[in-house]
């Protein structure tokens, strides 16, 4: 009975939370949006694993929009570049909105909650466009869209603390610099190429040899645009902010695949469409993005360790996880590009877990989670707190843990690369991680103040658990991430190397 | 039973212990008791896989594949069937003594206590029969964040800030610079797994092989050499228990013992004989040995001194794994037993002074060995066997440590290590001394804890013993050398 939708599962996956959205904004319930929002994502679930299998025959699916052929209509692409974060997004986003609810009835009112979850799903919807988009223009449109609507979830916040609006303020004042920027750039190629779909894109661009100032400039606008909205230092000072005052299940969402997703795309504009000027790609990854990596993550980490507010600390912390990634994908070779992506993987599952047991703490706690407040919360909810202890491992790289495994293929790239500084770098940091991670773990097991167990809500625990134990799972059996983002380096550097 | 599964018993027994213990933890005899008949199940397991690998039995078992070339696998070395004998025979003691020392000291928290001390035991013998290198550092970690309760049990500023600098220093230190030179070695040679003979020749550029010997043995901070020792003092303010078993046997030596299992069978003692890339570091470990002795003797308190006395200790089997030469590793390897023996009955002797009279401090001790002579006895036995004295059995390892360096034509570390012994008998027979020749004014209230002092007399009387059957345990060492 679903076959007449499968055959615009690629459209569908995008289109269908944008319509939910605005079907569920004005519903009165408390229930109803929350139990809409499931089906649609099991149903978002359903589609991407079609994908998957549509994927897995054909190795290329192009999706022209109203059968308009590009490079005159929009048109989304899902290959092996895609397809591996699309899965997760799918799987992420079911499992968070399960979570969302009983988050969502502690931190905001309860009649906003069709408001919340119109939002949420515009969020979803928008974030997979940018996964799918083939279109330059269009991607600025989704990029656009989730960004208010990111910035209308963080204002939600304010019930709990006034500073919300500020943090979401800012969001928007420095997203849309950064949306302007991007938009710029691609007026720019457009101006001298005519077009907006990046496949057509990259022939148009090669009849222009190295050296045309005005595609340069474009190309640098597009760039910082995006960098802006990835959240790379050090034009990340939005970020932190509205990780920490937004809804808790807000700063899982975001946390988990806001910024991955724009990071995909930032990675295949560079590697897909950049290629063509080998030179000015190599100086904006040798001179731009090298030493911002490095610097993201040597000034993340140590801020995150003088931070009090748990959330607030998480964010820096994603800074500098933001930075392995980038780091990564500046390599120029097959290798970086796969650690990458496994990092983008696996990183998305770990922030997720914490802002996930972070949250729950924040709603027990009815404040704002300082490292004071979590003093023997390892007692009082152990089920949760050692959902946390195991992400928080992760997050510090040990063994048996996917953290690990991004570590391992990290260490392997640069180990090709010859970059003995940036290891030795990499190495320190992640020793600093310890000490950020283990001031959490001291409060909650070690002061004196000892509680009973209470007990703890399932609604909210199980979902944290399935993140947990995927990230024990992806830890030892490592293979579908390894595989899927091989797939994805595969694809990208191909290009690289013609 | 099969030899697979006898492994797997091994190293869940401890874990067992640990999960009784928290069951029955309304019930304070059954409660302790678990250490005990945890401690008989593996000492049992590891002696007949010491006599397995005596009559070249393999025992392995693979569960799954990590990533490439890298199994999580055990498989029991020569080497590893000594530390785990040399652990688990002195789990069953020292679980005899923690009952006493924890109750008569009235500790709190004894539960918790109890399940970390099980945990970490598990955490070395799953050490002692790693497979390769990734899954002993697994377990190397888990060692770590499993003795920072049992660090910071007193839970008091004092012991908060000891147990962060713990932490920070292991943990630190092997992120830096062992995990990294794990990655460096599977990154040459597709594989992290233990080889009779290494793994590395051939395919490891000697001109830095110097390098990775300095990572390793700067990363595996529990081998505790300078300046990476200073976690090793500060732990000290753990219950004795743990001083005796962890930071004099189980977590130390699990240091040391990583070091030389990557001496032996990763980098191989030809290789290192050939390229001579760690002979920088038998200098660090005779300024290990010198500095620390002499620091040793400056410290007023017992466990701070015994402390010291470890350090310097633990860099005499440094040393003999950076000698590399079959004499220097027999005798490393050989003081991995000895001086576990020895360094445990003197920490079960201090604790067992603390809770009878409340004494920490060596001033403190005068006219005490006429008090409690069956402690100053045990304490001495310990001290001469430490030393180096015949007929101890300390005095093996230092022969043929002292061989070792002759044999390769290091003179001045022979002569070093005979200074050294003269500085032990100062600081370790010292606290003897002015137990039984000053006379106190004090009046001192004593409490009975028979269980703290029969613990060290039976280790005391072990280093005796033990000399005259050296050779039951040498077969087993000559086995790691000869391959």
């Amino acid at each position: 009975m679903f076959d007449i939708f499968l055959d615009d599962a690629p459209a569908l996956v995008v289109v269908l939370p944008l319509l939910i959205s605005a079907i569920i904004a004005f519903m009165p319930s408390k229930i109803w949006p929350w139990i809409i929002s499931i089906i649609t994502m099991l149903f978002h679930l359903f589609l991407s694993l079609h994908l998957l299998k549509e994927i897995s025959v054909s190795g290329l699916i192009i999706y022209e929009f109203g059968n308009w052929e590009p490079p005159w209509g929009i048109s989304f692409k899902i290959d092996g570049v895609n397809i591996g974060l699309q899965l997760l997004f799918s799987i992420f986003v079911l499992v968070s909105t399960f979570y969302s609810r009983k988050i969502f009835l502690n931190e905001i009112d309860y009649r906003d909650s069709g408001k919340a979850y119109s939002l949420w799903l515009l969020a979803v919807g928008s974030l997979n466009g940018i996964i799918l988009t083939n279109d330059i223009f269009n991607l600025f449109v989704f990029l656009e869209i989730s960004a208010l609507a990111s910035i209308s979830l963080i204002a939600l916040g304010a019930g709990q603390n006034r500073k919300a609006l500020l943090a979401a303020f800012n969001y928007l004042i420095i997203g849309a610099i950064g949306a302007t920027f991007y938009v710029i750039g691609v007026g720019f190629a457009y101006a001298m190429t005519g077009t907006l779909n990046m496949n057509d894109l990259v022939i148009q661009l090669g009849q222009y040899s190295d050296g045309q100032l005005a595609i340069f400039a474009g190309m640098s606008f597009m760039l910082i645009g995006l960098m802006v909205k990835a959240a790379i230092f050090p034009v990340h000072i939005w970020l932190p902010p509205a990780y920490s005052y937004a809804p808790s299940a807000v700063s899982t969402l975001l946390a988990a695949l806001a910024t991955k997703t724009i990071l995909y795309f930032f990675v295949r504009l560079l590697y897909e469409v950049f290629i063509i000027y080998p030179s000015y790609l190599s100086l904006f990854l040798d001179f731009v993005l090298y030493p911002l990596s490095l610097l993201a993550i040597f000034i993340g980490t140590v801020i995150a360790i003088y931070q009090d507010d748990i959330k607030k600390l998480l964010a820096f912390s994603s800074i500098a996880q933001i930075g392995y990634i980038t780091l990564a994908f500046s390599l120029k070779d097959h290798s970086g590009v796969a650690s990458g992506f496994v990092h983008i993987f696996n990183h998305a599952l770990i922030k997720g877990g914490l802002f996930m047991a972070v949250g729950y703490f924040a709603i027990l706690y009815k404040d704002r989670v300082t490292l004071n407040s979590l003093k023997g919360f390892g007692y009082k909810y152990p089920i949760t707190s050692f959902a946390l202890l195991i992400c928080g491992l992760s997050l510090i790289g040990l063994p048996l843990t996917n953290g690990f495994i991004s570590k391992l293929y990290l260490f392997q790239a640069l180990y090709t690369n010859q970059m003995y500084f940036s290891i030795a770098l990499v190495a320190v940091s992640s020793a600093l991680a310890v000490v950020y991670f283990w001031k959490i773990v001291e409060q909650m097991w070690f002061s004196e103040i000892k509680f009973k167990s209470e007990k703890e809500d399932a609604y909210i625990y199980l979902p944290i658990w399935i993140v947990t134990i995927s990230i024990i799972v992806f830890g030892i059996y490592s293979t579908p991430i390894i595989e899927f983002s091989n797939l994805s380096a595969d694809y990208l550097i191909s290009g690289y190397q013609n | 039973m099969s030899n697979s599964f006898l492994i797997i018993l091994g190293i869940i027994t401890p874990l067992f212990a640990a999960l009784f213990s928290y069951v029955c933890r309304y019930n304070n005899n059954l409660r302790d008791s678990f250490g005990i008949i945890g401690g008989l199940i593996t000492f049992v397991i590891s002696l007949k896989i010491f006599h397995g690998i005596q009559n070249n039995e393999v025992y392995q078992i693979t569960f799954f594949t990590l990533f490439d070339g890298v199994d999580f696998a055990f498989k029991v070395s020569a080497l590893g069937s000594i530390f785990s004998l040399v652990a688990s025979s002195l789990w069953i003691l020292a679980s005899i003594y923690t009952i006493g020392y924890m109750r008569g000291a009235g500790e709190k928290n004894q539960t918790r206590f109890v399940i970390f001390y099980s945990i970490a035991i598990h955490a070395a013998l799953a050490i002692a029969w790693s497979g390769n290198l990734l899954v002993l550092f697994i377990f190397y970690e888990i060692l770590t964040f499993s003795t920072f309760p049992l660090v910071g049990h007193k839970q008091n500023a004092e012991s908060q800030s000891a147990g962060r600098l713990y932490l920070s220093i292991l943990v630190g230190t092997s992120l830096i610079f062992f995990l990294p030179a794990i990655f460096w070695i599977w990154l040459k040679t597709g594989t992290l797994d233990f080889q009779d003979g290494g793994i590395l020749m051939n395919k490891f550029p000697a001109e830095y092989l110097s390098f990775l010997i300095a990572m390793l043995v700067f990363g595996i901070g529990k081998a505790a050499i300078m300046p990476i020792h200073r976690w090793l003092p500060a732990a000290m303010v753990a219950p004795t228990p743990v001083s005796a078993l962890l930071h004099a046997v189980a977590v130390v030596k699990a240091g040391v013992f990583s070091f030389l299992v990557v001496v032996v069978y990763i980098v191989g003692p030809d290789f290192l004989l050939q390229t001579k890339s760690s002979d920088w570091l038998v200098w660090l470990a005779c300024f290990t040995i010198m500095a620390s002795s002499i620091i040793a003797i400056t410290k007023d308190d017992l466990k701070a001194r015994l402390a010291y006395s470890t350090i310097s200790q633990l860099s005499y089997i440094i040393l003999g794994a950076a000698l590399a030469s079959s004499l220097a590793l027999k005798g490393a390897s050989f003081h991995i037993i000895t001086h576990a023996l020895g360094k445990i009955t003197l920490f079960f002797c201090a604790g067992a002074i603390y809770v009878t009279a409340h004494i920490k401090k060596v001033s403190d001790l005068k006219g005490m060995g006429y008090k409690l002579p069956l402690i100053f006895f045990a304490y001495t036995l310990g001290s001469l066997s430490i030393i180096g004295v015949p007929p101890f059995i300390g005095s093996w390892s230092k022969f043929y440590l002292i061989m070792g360096s002759i044999e390769r034509e290091f003179i001045i570390v022979a002569i070093i290590l005979g200074i050294s012994s003269l500085l032990n008998i100062y600081y370790l027979l010292q606290p003897v001394v002015i137990g039984f020749t000053q006379n106190s004014k004090k009046e001192i209230k004593l409490i009975k804890a028979p269980l703290t002092v029969w613990p060290p007399l039976i280790t005391g009387l072990g280093c005796l013993v033990f000399f005259f059957y050296a050779n039951y345990f040498l077969n087993n060492i000559s086995g790691v050398i000869m391959n």
